[in-house]
């Protein structure tokens, strides 16, 4: 409120005072001088309460933002100088197979570990998406509710066994029946597979389940009353509504699949070969972060081309995301 | 094939299928536990580990565990809870809300490893705190953050318009309505989720090989004062956490019972996971009972 505003309200005041012309209220037992026109104008207590809750939430929403920021930039700064400071060629990055960072900026070739991320990545999500549908189906379609419910409480258990004890019983079971079965020292990209494939199991089915309980019921009845059986309704009608809230399932958890470090790491063999089978070892992006970045010292190439790899590993995050959200927008029309 | 047997083709599929992962997860399950169980001990939990010898147990990894999940709580939840207010109490639908929204899910879908060492870039090295336990609640924060927040809003979100509008009409500030009123009544899904979220940040360790340290340092459970190196309370020591533990002693480690120290550390870790999973269901209801009188 201005000053002349202030002034005006003084006015007011006076002149109803001199005036008296609401007779029931006695203004003139208060008397000009009890009246704090400061008071009434200022802010209340309560606005300022706002004003203080409002900052705070603002605050911490800016918090998040700078962080997530700082992130970004941070991992971009230093993964972008292989290129601009040690003036790596970009697609001999993409391309090559020949990773020796520490023997100059012609041997800094990361296509091993693209390759091996992106294998382990789609057969995993490939052996996983069928068994997720099916567990899904049974939950929503056949089960019942209590059977339904113990399901989903022992899959988000699953969702919570933390990622170094799958690495473990890869470790420990997995790998020694692939050295059975195939020979070799059972690392590899088939074991790396079968871990993550119980990784993203949890994840899948979980949102696989929200996607088919948001179907509505009457679907389900009107294909019900014309006499579709009920694996017609399944496949003709309520797999079709939830496509693509499935595929935004399936895309979590390729994105989960792509960023689980120490898991893949203790399973994969962690050799810079390209994978010419999926049983001799060989190593991700995150399997080859996780190993070298403490080997390495700040500021050389070889500990920049590692940076470029989580940079690599950024993007593709960034990618699943906004390839989340066009699937979200495509579904939505 | 008529439509029948299709039909029933179809449904002995899925049900073979639901078998298989059935079978699965409880394999997985029985595995870890009837591996794990034999070997965790009282003198486990309590007998400090070994490097290079059998018979160590857990009892500083144990400690790091529940020391960096009680940090990360008290830093996160304060920043979430603001932030998760703002989303839903003030955010308007414009772009910047938007904006908001896609960077909290960006955040959240980050590699665990990538938050790691975006962590030892920016702590360890920048701002000189070393290897330490402060690093990695700190990077742990930022793993957690997201998950809190959109976990808080959801329940902040459950609380219906009237709620809101009782306390305006009380002539009550918007921000006295969303602590007085708004908060409490979402007080059991925000318990369940920070209870869920530390369930999480308890078996990270990705984030925390390069924060928080993969070595213990000489530790005395008798001295109180947090600025002493050898306190446990200290927040600038390394500290090696149960997750972590079991990486290293299987990758870089060469104990000779590394097998079974890792097998009982996983089924101490998925105990503790049980218990937080149980335990987030029964605070939320016992609180929402409370709170509400609700039978």
């Amino acid at each position: 409120m201005s000053k002349k505003d202030t002034e005006n309200l003084k006015d007011v005041v006076n002149q109803a005072i001199d005036s008296q012309q609401v007779v029931h209220v006695k203004l003139k037992d208060i008397g000009q001088k009890d009246i704090d026109i400061d008071k009434l104008t200022r802010p209340s207590k309560e606005t300022h309460q706002e004003y203080w809750g409002r900052g705070l939430s603002y605050l911490a929403i800016g918090v998040i933002i700078l962080l997530v920021g700082s992130i970004i930039g941070f991992v971009g700064i230093h993964g972008l100088a292989t290129f601009f400071h040690d003036h790596v060629n970009l697609w001999q990055f993409l391309s090559s197979t020949d990773w020796d960072p520490t023997s100059g900026p012609n041997h800094v070739g990361a296509l091993v570990m693209i390759v091996t991320s992106f294998l382990v990545t789609l057969l995993s999500a490939l052996v996983a998406t069928p068994f997720a549908v099916a567990v899904a189906l049974f939950m929503t379609e056949y089960a019942s509710k209590k059977a339904a419910r113990f399901l989903q409480s022992i899959i988000e258990l699953l969702v919570g066994i933390p990622s170094v004890v799958y690495g473990f019983l890869g470790l420990t079971l997995v790998v020694p029946v692939i050295r059975a079965i195939f020979g070799g020292t059972g690392f590899g990209i088939l074991a790396g597979t079968l871990v993550l494939f119980v990784m993203v199991l949890p994840t899948i089915t979980s949102l696989t389940v929200d996607a088919l309980n948001a179907v509505p019921k009457h679907f389900r009845q009107a294909s019900a009353a014309l006499g579709a059986t009920h694996w017609q309704t399944i496949a003709r009608v309520v797999l079709k509504v939830a496509t693509p809230r499935i595929l935004t399932a399936v895309i979590f958890g390729m994105a989960r699949a792509f960023g689980e470090a120490l898991a893949v790491q203790m399973v994969i063999g962690n050799a810079v070969l390209m994978p010419y089978n999926l049983v001799t070892p060989s190593s991700t992006l995150t399997s080859q972060l996780t190993t070298q970045i403490g080997n390495t010292v700040m500021g050389t190439l070889a500990n920049n081309a590692l940076w470029s790899l989580a940079l690599l590993l950024l993007v593709m995050s960034l990618f699943f995301n906004i390839l989340v959200r066009m699937i979200g927008k495509k579904g939505a029309k | 094939m008529t439509e029948h047997q299709k039909d029933r083709f179809a449904t002995g599929v899925i049900y073979f299928l639901v078998g298989i992962v059935v079978i699965l997860l409880a394999g997985i399950l029985g595995n870890i536990l009837i591996n794990g169980l034999p070997h965790l001990s009282w003198h486990f939990l309590t007998s400090e580990s070994s490097d290079f010898q059998a018979g160590g147990g857990v009892r500083d990894q144990l400690f790091n565990s529940v020391y960096l999940l009680i940090l990360t709580t008290i830093i996160s939840l304060p920043i979430a809870l603001g932030a998760a207010i703002y989303l839903s109490e003030y955010a308007r639908d414009n772009w910047i809300t938007h904006l908001i929204r896609s960077t909290i899910e960006i955040l959240s879908s980050l590699p665990s490893i990538v938050v790691g060492l975006f962590g030892y870039l920016l702590f360890v090295v920048q701002f000189g705190f070393g290897f330490s336990i402060l690093s990695g609640a700190l990077a742990l924060t930022f793993f957690n953050l997201p998950i809190l927040t959109s976990n808080i809003e959801e329940s902040l979100k459950g609380v219906s318009a009237t709620q809101r509008e009782a306390g305006l009409a009380l002539g009550l500030s918007n921000w006295k309505t969303i602590r007085g009123i708004v908060v409490p009544a979402a007080l059991p899904g925000i318990i369940t989720g920070v209870v869920l979220s530390g369930g999480r940040i308890f078996g990270e360790a990705a984030t925390l090989i390069y924060t928080a340290g993969q070595s213990g340092s000489l530790v005395d459970y008798h001295n109180w004062n947090p600025l002493s190196p050898t306190s446990f309370l200290n927040v600038m020591r390394p500290a090696e956490t149960l997750a972590v533990h079991i990486w290293k002693v299987n990758t870089e480690g060469i104990i000779s019972d590394a097998t079974a120290v890792s097998a009982a550390t996983g089924a101490l870790l998925v105990l503790v996971v049980i218990i937080f999973n149980l335990s987030a269901r029964y605070f939320g209801n016992k609180l929402y009972q409370k709170l509400t009188a609700a039978k």
